[in-house]
């Protein structure tokens, strides 16, 4: 997994509530059996018309917006579990998904895939909104060390909760399988315990 | 202060706990399907990391198979690559798996209950949101993501952090033609999608308590549309009496010793949640959706709410449905019957007792899709089947089917599709089309009226 301290970038505001998984990779792209090539589906119903014709309505096809940081509404990654969800956004190439609220599934899946999901509260998240679109230039900087995200150019910022387990992941670039595997032992013998049920 | 039914099952099975971090859970059974299980194997394949107890995993191909001749040659490539590579994983690594045509095929969901695969007070895994289902029995049951499938082929552990509790208690005795199904629908557009979030749910009261096991796996089934990571109901002699002498289940003495054991599981009198709701059975209507997310939900007696957002606003736009109408009347061309949520034999029952001497409208496309072979082999036993083809149903054979359109079962682009599935997101049963949630019974009514009906008017 790759390792994240800090990212100081442009972002993409998707002011939508309830962005669920079905939305970020339909159904119909998780025929694949490895982990690549997500990313030029991602958002696909909502990036293109249905006769594949581009649509220009939509936010990431607006030129003026660019950068690794998705800026999303309430509740994001609601639905289906599927991990693809998350490698489609990081095969996109977003690091960062600033959100008021995170589904539980999607938060994990995101976190085992070094794709950060940064959670601050609905006023500061408006605040995002209303910049990034009055100045897409706008750089936000999100410091994982200090759990922090602030708007460049403004003292605006917030700080923000992420697991201590979690964090260390990140910064280091581990997985919790190199972990597990070190507590083999512990598990047999819990396994021996097991009796009851 | 007291545990509850979530506590007792967790705390058993807690291996070891990090320091100011998650804590490490001992799985018992993980069930895999061949959408969120390939890139898990060619992890530990890369890895060089062997799997850890393959005896505990119990494999079945669903959510892209199809749903008819399924004798014949899966005609697209990469659906049937994927099954092929799920089936040459599962024989590589010694899985149990039920392929396509093997008569304990079907929806993870629903395969494994009817096999005894599932038993309250265990732990359940699966890379699949629905997993939630399971906790009917009394079990932690819950959906994973690929990298934690991945975590329990090398370990049968997963590392997590401990959710918050909440329950959710309706009591009273339920209308006529309200289903499990409606009460769901009903609790989620009460709390929200959002309200189970960093929760895990139970749901208690006589309504659950009076449900069947179909019922009550119905409910559960759909905890994860609101937020809640699983759904558990207190196993009490409904749940021992649907478990004893299946194919799995602990037999003679052993089961004796189970049910000593499950008993112990219910709530403590004294034990308090994080968070409680109340609701009145009496409340509740059979229920419809009319937006793009399972909250989005009214009963037949109501209106389209007058909500000003964009979020409403664009929901509304998508299904083409105006603030302040009614449902009823509104002409459907598609009826779907199935998904883990709503394929059991039950819910085939509910069907072909309201269709029986009636005849399917000859605007609709109506598709029964059972959750597994068994449901299959019983709805033609029991003779439901003959009742499905004078009235022009059409019964297929099992699988993930319309619930989320991954084969060729897709509702086409614009059309309205009554569905007893579990999401009526934007384009979930293909492009572009449009999803009402409802129950077995009201989709049965869609299907021979050609249009929404009030079915309590029927009723009463």
């Amino acid at each position: 997994m790759e390792k994240f301290i800090t990212l100081k970038a442009t972002a993409i505001p998707l002011d939508i509530e309830n962005v669920d998984t079905d939305q970020i990779i339909p159904a119909r792209f998780l025929k694949a059996t490895n982990r690549d090539g997500f990313g030029k589906n991602v958002f696909r119903d909502w990036r293109f018309q249905k006769d594949g014709s581009v649509n220009t309505n939509f936010v990431l096809n607006q030129p003026q917006f660019d950068g690794p940081i998705l800026v999303a509404g309430d509740n994001f990654g609601c639905g289906s579990s599927r991990e693809h969800a998350a490698w489609a956004l990081t095969d996109y190439g977003f690091k960062v998904i600033v959100s008021s609220f995170f589904a539980d599934i999607f938060k994990g899946n995101a976190l085992n895939n070094g794709l950060l999901p940064v959670q601050v509260s609905p006023e500061f998240l408006k605040e995002l909104m209303t910049t990034i679109a009055a100045d897409p230039k706008t750089k936000i900087t999100v410091d994982l060390e200090a759990q922090t995200i602030g708007i460049d150019g403004s003292n605006h910022s917030e700080s923000f909760e992420i697991d201590a387990y979690k964090k260390t992941c990140m910064i280091n670039g581990y997985d919790d399988i190199d972990y597990l595997l070190s507590k083999k032992e512990t598990i047999e013998a819990f396994e021996k315990t097991l009796q009851a049920y | 202060m007291g545990k509850t039914l979530f506590d007792k099952v967790w705390d058993a099975h807690v291996v070891d706990t990090i320091d100011n971090g998650p804590q490490i859970l001992y799985i018992d059974k993980h069930l895999i399907h061949e959408v969120t299980s390939p890139q898990a194997f060619n992890e530990l394949e890369q890895r060089n990391i062997p799997i850890f107890r393959p005896d505990q995993i119990v494999a079945t191909a669903d959510h892209n198979t199809p749903t008819i001749n399924q004798h014949l040659p899966i005609k697209d490539e990469l659906s049937r690559k994927q099954l092929e590579q799920l089936s040459a994983n599962c024989k590589k690594n010694n899985i149990t798996l039920y392929e396509l045509g093997h008569k304990y095929n079907g929806i993870v969901h629903v395969m494994a209950p009817e096999l005894g695969i599932t038993q309250p007070g265990m732990t359940i895994v699966c890379g699949d949101s629905h997993t939630s289902t399971h906790g009917a029995f009394g079990t932690i049951a819950f959906g994973i993501g690929t990298s934690q499938v991945a975590q329990v082929f090398a370990s049968q552990c997963l590392l997590l952090t401990k959710p918050k509790s909440l329950r959710v208690t309706v009591n009273g005795k339920l209308k006529n033609g309200v289903l499990p199904k409606d009460v769901i629908l009903y609790i989620i557009s009460k709390i929200g999608t959002n309200a189970g979030t960093g929760y895990f749910c139970e749901y208690a009261g006589d309504v659950f308590e009076n449900m069947s096991m179909e019922g009550r796996m119905t409910v559960c089934n759909m905890s994860i549309e609101m937020g809640a990571r699983g759904g558990m109901i207190a196993p009490d002699e409904t749940t021992f009496e649907y478990v004893k002498g299946r194919k799995f289940a602990p037999k003679g003495e052993e089961f004796d010793q189970k049910v000593a054991y499950w008993k112990t599981l219910p709530t403590d009198d004294d034990a308090v949640f994080d968070k409680e709701y109340h609701f009145d059975a009496e409340d509740i209507e059979p229920m419809l959706t009319y937006g793009t997310n399972p909250g989005m939900g009214i009963k037949i007696s109501e209106f389209i709410p007058e909500t000003s957002d964009a979020s409403f606003e664009k929901a509304l736009d998508y299904m083409n449905f105006k603030k302040g109408e009614t449902l009823i009347g509104k002409p459907i061309n598609f009826v779907f019957i199935g998904s883990c949520t709503n394929s059991r034999i039950e819910d085939f029952r509910i069907a072909a007792n309201y269709i029986k001497g009636k005849r399917k409208a000859d605007n609709v496309t109506a598709w029964l899709v059972p959750g597994s072979k068994q449901v299959e082999a019983q709805i033609i036993e029991e003779g439901l089947k003959a009742i499905f083809d004078d009235a022009g149903f059409e019964l297929r054979q099992p699988g993930c089917s319309a619930c989320l359109a991954m084969n060729d079962d897709k509702i086409p682009q614009g059309e309205y599709c009554v569905s007893t599935s579990n999401r009526n997101f934007e384009g979930r049963q293909g492009q572009g089309a449009r999803t009402i949630l409802a129950s077995p019974l009201m989709a049965a009514a869609t299907a021979v009226e050609g249009k929404i009906i009030d079915i309590t008017k029927q009723l009463n």
